[in-house]
């Protein structure tokens, strides 16, 4: 192995890849497309199971691994954001999830080390994307029943460990827990992360990357950046972050805030703005990147990239203005 | 390398960063049933509303910290520990302070480490099982993420004076850092506080080593904190409130200055040290720091002199009791509180004229606070959701009221309002203030709740007969389920106004989606105040120029926006066409059926009763796993075999009583494919008897992939080659409407959904049935098969069912061209109603293709060349093909 991603982020800041859905949606795949093959007899509807498509349509994940590499992403992300037994339980699936995510990294796997060869320079690195689940647990789902929960910490264990063990199979190089909209559910997946490492007595870097969701400023469940931070920060992190539901510039505060909280590495990958009426992101890779040099300015960033609505077009206007910047280095916190 | 923040961080919602120079961290302790009966009581009984009152008592009176303990024998401390946090998580007041975790036993501390999304601390571990446990505990603590109180104990025992306390302490800490790697910052030593002034001599030093033992481990552990439980210093002058308030103050005042960082302290028993009298301060601090040797019975002569005063349980009336009854109820709505909304609301009530003015002017106005607040960033979900709860209180009180007075006074409803979060959305808060506003306003509400599927709110509004529908919905999917619920509407021809509402719906999505779906008046609204307006521009005498206005607004909106919207890709029909399924037809044979033409069939129920799949039915009731494994589910189990029991018992009533009778009717015929999308269908000697015309899909495909229609699946007719299609109709509907009337009118509706349940899942059966026969015997395209019931719901067989009206075939109109093919109204008595709907409802129609290469498939969207095309071949005016075919037209 040559450089490390340790060693890799105290030179540069490194750029994650942008939004895996986005791209997939402009394939327009259909029922057919999203069943391939091995799948067409599939009792239940798969249309809309992006995961899916890392073993019924891998040219197309692989080609858009490709195109971020190729837009100057250090990191790619997996196409693993819902490979949970909880995430695939909605399209019966549940027996998936290992090879789900086991090719899912090895696609990204193949197409880093395509690229690390070419530029050995530049070496590109895989993160295995750990989305929050679409349960909560930390609120009840009925107003009337406050004390209930749909999913238990134990659910979401078990379901991370399986998740995050292919993960590591399939050849990545750190984990992203990301999109973080109740931190139990997030401290549920710490905890698979930290009982697999003690199992294998292995260690590998972990990306931790919260969502706030409004203008309160906290996550969905409640927290302040602050009170989030603190409760993720009892394992060894190689960054925190946020990403998701607003654009860099609303963003912009929390992460001031976290930046100064933190000794870990910060990293952000915001959507391309708000979503307009009809769900569909309309801003440009230049006022993204015109965001993104404001956080550079103010030095805050370890890690950035972008997530909903984000394209190769915006990940390479961020690689370019990114270049120029030295990494943020951490405040001494007494 | 920089030095790592080492302050104690905990967190709740908030942060609570405790450093060496913090003012002294408060922890409450009435949540606690080892020490307050009052609230052992309520937790035993169940009370939890009161229960939680107690902890946010003591968030509201200065806890920074809460302990949460459950240790009593009759409890089951795991469940209560975990039924308490949890509800407690839902009360932002009380939960934006960190929780201790208070227990003796491992089981009921990890069950609560399990549901705190915070960083709490457990209270305690300790060595006193030895080394092994306590560095279990203690990693598992570590990584649930975390702090942990250390119970000056180990194998040996309680540490009671200063040396043992350096002892355990020390190796606690060692094995913490060292063996663990337990983040100093995190460890806080308990070092048991002790009795002082028992009257026994070697009590004397309990306090002062205590303060030397703090002094140590400040001094010694780096980092490391102290905390304890304050009370037990005074225990033996329980009783005299008075001095054991100076008692407690005293101590912290010497325990702070040592170096203690937190404790257990109930702030209602502490005084103010500067605010104790000098001669009871002297005698007390005598006792504390052991400064005579007769200060013990000095202490307690002088405290016969010192009533304890008797302190009511509550504090002072709360301040905002004093306002006026609009500041309470507001004051009530934005914190949550609902202890005296029913005591306000009834004082409000007195005073209006009307007591639907309440509602109107003192809730709203109230609730207009809290969406400013939660606008403006200053309140947040959850507690939003809790002025919701308080609300609802308020309204459920006085319901009643506005009930009687509309009997006095108006005698007819404004009108009646189905509401309902749509399928897959949880969100009903907005959704419930507005059902409540338009309550209020003398509208009906039929409420259908959350994840309400669009069928079900077709057919309340059916049968309800409502005259508006009210749509919510918060995440962005529920857009899409807004728009097919509006397709669907008119796909049956329903003329019910719909308004739209919810975080992410907006005008723009509702012009432009859903109202071009729907002839009906389709209407967004802002907010609840809007609602009541609207409801009534929609129903009253001026509401026809009212919905061409709103129509011509948002037509005109759409036009605007659509003018700017960007192409999709789509293959014009020809391109299509020539991008066709192509089977291999060398590879093909087509099997000639043992009869040509229509056959009626007709079965004994029980003969079914193998082919039905259960699960469907289930879903029915909303019990959503796979049967069987549902009946055994953690979560629904119960209820599934329970209704599944019942539906058992009305299964024997049907079969013995032949309440139900299955009859069917199909036809396989010879066909060829002609024109590439149509199916031409011939009788024995040749002769034309109809045509099936089918859709091709027209989005662009990947490549390879092909733009598939039905007819692709039949050999074309220049293959000189005749091929076959069936179709056919079943049902076992008839009598069904009657006997679940019988059932309606002793307002038995659950025997009601039962019988319709068991007729659907009987039709589908014969269907499966019939398919089976058609396969194997009939037609014989596939005589050697042999199927499982699970692999006939898996579609394991050869060919396809496809059914007018699903995604392979979405135009309905096809039903008709199979009704005369088989004539099938006359031959069964099933009809179609005008929006194509069979009657009796459980029904089943559909086409059977017989080529093993044939599969389902969803048609998508199509262009309008198509529909134009369609409607030549169809010989319908193209408006005509438009109306029917539109939910599948591409904008």
């Amino acid at each position: 192995m040559s450089i490390t991603i340790q060693e890799a982020i105290k030179k540069n800041i490194l750029i994650l890849d942008g939004a895996m859905g986005t791209m997939l949606q402009r394939y327009n795949f259909s029922e057919e497309d999203f069943r391939g093959e091995r799948f067409k007899d599939f009792p239940h509807p798969l249309k809309g199971n992006n995961d899916l498509l890392s073993i019924t349509q891998p040219q197309a994940i692989r080609d858009v691994h490709a195109a971020y590499y190729e837009a100057g992403a250090d990191i790619v992300e997996t196409n693993t954001f819902s490979g949970t037994t909880i995430g695939m339980a909605d399209y019966f699936l549940e027996d998936l999830v290992y090879e789900l995510n086991y090719e899912s990294a090895k696609i990204a796997r193949e197409v880093a080390d395509e690229f690390t060869a070419k530029n050995p320079d530049k070496p590109r690195f895989v993160a295995g994307s750990i989305g929050p689940t679409n349960r909560t647990a930390s609120m009840s789902p009925d107003v009337n029943d406050p004390g209930y929960r749909a999913v238990t910490f134990d659910d979401l264990r078990i379901a991370y460990k399986q998740q995050v063990e292919a993960l590591i199979d399939g050849g990545c190089d750190l984990l992203l827990v990301e999109t973080i909209f109740d931190t139990l559910n997030a401290k549920a997946a710490l905890f698979a992360i930290e009982e697999v490492k003690d199992e294998r007595n292995l260690d590998i870097p972990i990306m931790v990357s919260g969502t706030i969701t409004d203008a309160s400023g906290r996550t969905l469940s409640g927290q302040t950046v602050e009170a989030f931070l603190i409760s993720v920060s009892h394992i060894p992190l190689l960054s925190v972050g946020f990403n998701c539901a607003l654009g860099a510039d609303l963003l912009k505060p929390y992460l001031k805030t976290l930046a100064q909280h933190t000794s870990f590495n910060v990293s952000a990958h915001p959507n391309a703005g708000l979503p307009n009426a009809f769900g569909q992101y309309d801003e440009t890779p230049e006022q993204t990147q015109a965001f993104i040099k404001e956080y550079l300015d103010d030095n805050l960033i370890n890690i950035i990239g972008g997530c909903c609505g984000t394209t190769p077009d915006h990940i390479r206007l961020i690689a370019e203005v990114a270049k120029d910047y030295k990494p943020r280095v951490a405040p001494v916190l007494v | 390398m920089a030095e790592n923040r080492r302050d104690l961080v905990l967190a709740g919602l908030e942060p609570l960063i405790i450093t060496p120079n913090s003012v002294f961290v408060n922890i409450g302790e009435r949540t606690n049933v080892t020490g307050s009966r009052k609230f052992l009581r309520l937790i035993k009984e169940e009370k939890y509303d009161e229960a939680l009152d107690i902890a946010r008592q003591q968030v509201e009176g200065g806890a920074q910290i809460i302990d949460i303990n459950m240790d009593e024998g009759m409890l089951d401390g795991v469940q209560a520990m975990t039924k308490f946090l949890n509800l407690i998580a839902s009360e932002p007041d009380i939960s934006r302070v960190p929780i201790m975790i208070d227990s003796s036993k491992w089981e009921i501390i990890e069950a609560g480490l399990k549901v705190v999304q915070g960083k709490s601390v457990v209270n305690s571990i300790s060595l006193k099982e030895g080394e092994e446990a306590f560095i279990h505990h203690a990693k598992l603590i570590k990584r649930y993420g975390a702090a942990a109180i250390i119970m000056a104990f180990d194998e040996v025992g309680q540490a009671d004076n200063f040396d043992r306390r350096v002892e355990i302490c020390q190796r606690s800490y060692d094995i913490l850092v060292n063996k663990v790697g337990f983040p100093p910052q995190d460890i806080i030593f308990d070092l048991n506080i002790f009795p002082v002034a028992t009257g026994m001599e070697e009590h004397r030093l309990n306090a002062l080593d205590f303060f030397r033992g703090t002094k140590w481990v400040r001094d010694n552990l780096p980092h490391a904190h102290i905390s304890g439980g304050v009370s037990n210093v005074s225990f033996s002058f329980r009783g005299n409130d008075t001095v054991r308030e100076a008692m407690h103050s005293v101590f912290l005042y010497h325990a702070i200055k040592n170096g203690m960082t937190m404790g257990i302290v109930n702030p209602e028993m502490l005084s103010i040290y500067d605010d104790i009298p000098k001669d009871l301060l002297e005698h007390v601090e005598d006792v504390i720091l052991d400064r005579r040797d007769d200060a013990t019975e000095r202490l307690l002569d002088f405290a016969e002199n010192v009533k304890g005063e008797v302190k009511s349980d509550e504090k002072a009336i709360q301040e905002w009791r004093l306002g006026t009854v609009q500041e309470r109820i507001t004051h009530s709505l934005v914190k949550g509180v609902d202890a005296f909304i029913e005591e306000d609301v009834e004082e409000a009530r007195l005073a209006a004229t009307k007591p639907i003015e309440v509602i109107e002017i003192n809730l709203m106005t109230g609730m207009n606070v809290v969406g400013d607040l939660f606008g403006s960033g200053k309140m947040f979900l959850p507690q939003v959701v809790k002025s919701a709860r308080v609300m609802k209180k308020a309204v459920a009180y006085l319901l009643p009221y506005i009930e009687a007075s509309k009997q006095a006074g108006d005698k007819q409803g404004n009108g009646k309002i189905l509401m309902a979060t749509v399928k897959g959305d949880v969100h009903d808060i907005g959704k419930n203030i507005v059902s409540v506003v338009l309550a209020c306003n003398n509208y009906e509400i039929v409420d259908l709740g959350v994840m309400v599927p669009p069928e079900k709110i077709i057919a309340a509004a059916i049968e309800h007969n409502v005259d508006i529908i009210g749509l919510s919905g918060l995440i962005t999917p529920s857009l899409d389920e807004m728009v097919y619920l509006a397709k669907e509407l008119d796909k049956q021809g329903i003329k019910i106004p719909i308004m739209i509402g919810g975080a992410t719906t907006s005008r723009a999505h509702t012009a432009v989606k859903i109202a071009p779906q729907y002839r009906e008046t389709v209407i967004h609204v802002n907010d609840a105040s809007r609602a009541v307006t609207v409801a009534g521009n929609l129903l009253d005498h001026n509401r026809k120029i009212y919905a061409s206005d709103i129509r011509a607004e948002y037509d005109a909106f759409r036009e605007t926006f659509l003018n700017r919207s960007r192409d999709k890709n789509f293959l014009t029909i020809e391109q299509a066409r020539k991008n066709k399924l192509q089977l291999d037809w060398d590879e093909y044979t087509p099997t000639k059926p043992k009869v040509i033409g229509k056959q009626i069939i007709e079965v004994e129920l029980d003969v079914l009763v193998p082919y039905i799949d259960w699960t469907p039915f289930f879903r029915t009731w909303e019990l959503f796993g796979k049967y069987p494994a549902i009946l055994t589910d953690e979560v629904v189990g119960t209820e599934a075999t329970s209704v599944f029991a019942d539906a058992q018992e009305m299964l024997k009533v049907i079969l013995a009583e032949k309440k139900l009778s299955a009859k069917g009717i199909y036809g396989i015929f010879p066909a060829n494919q002609i024109d590439d999308d149509d199916i031409e269908l011939r009788d024995e000697n040749g002769k034309v008897l109809e045509k099936f015309l089918t859709l091709r899909q027209q989005s662009q495909k990947t490549k390879g992939a092909p733009n598939i229609a039905l007819s692709d699946f039949i050999l074309p007719k220049d293959s000189g080659i005749t091929d076959y299609i069936g179709a056919f109709c079943v049902t076992t509907g008839f009598g069904v409407d009657e006997w679940a009337a019988e059932f309606e009118k002793d307002l038995d509706d659950y025997n009601s959904i039962m019988v319709k349940a068991l007729a659907d899942r009987f039709a589908e059966a014969f269907a499966e049935y019939l398919h089976e026969k058609v396969r194997q015997d009939f037609w014989g395209y596939d005589a050697e098969e042999s199927l499982s019931t699970e692999d006939l719901i898996e579609e394991n067989y050869k060919g396809i069912r496809p059914a007018p009206g699903y995604p392979a075939c979405p135009d309905h109109l096809e039903k008709p061209t199979i009704w005369k093919l088989l004539n099938v109204a006359d031959e069964i008595g099933v009809t179609l109603t005008e929006s194509m709907a069979m009657w009796p409802a459980s029904s089943v129609s559909g086409y059977y293709f017989g080529n093993p290469k044939s599969k389902y498939f969803g048609l998508g969207k199509i262009k309008e060349d198509q529909v134009v095309d369609y409607a030549k071949r169809r010989n319908v005016p193209t408006d005509y093909a438009m109306k029917w075919l539109n939910p599948n037209i591409a904008d």
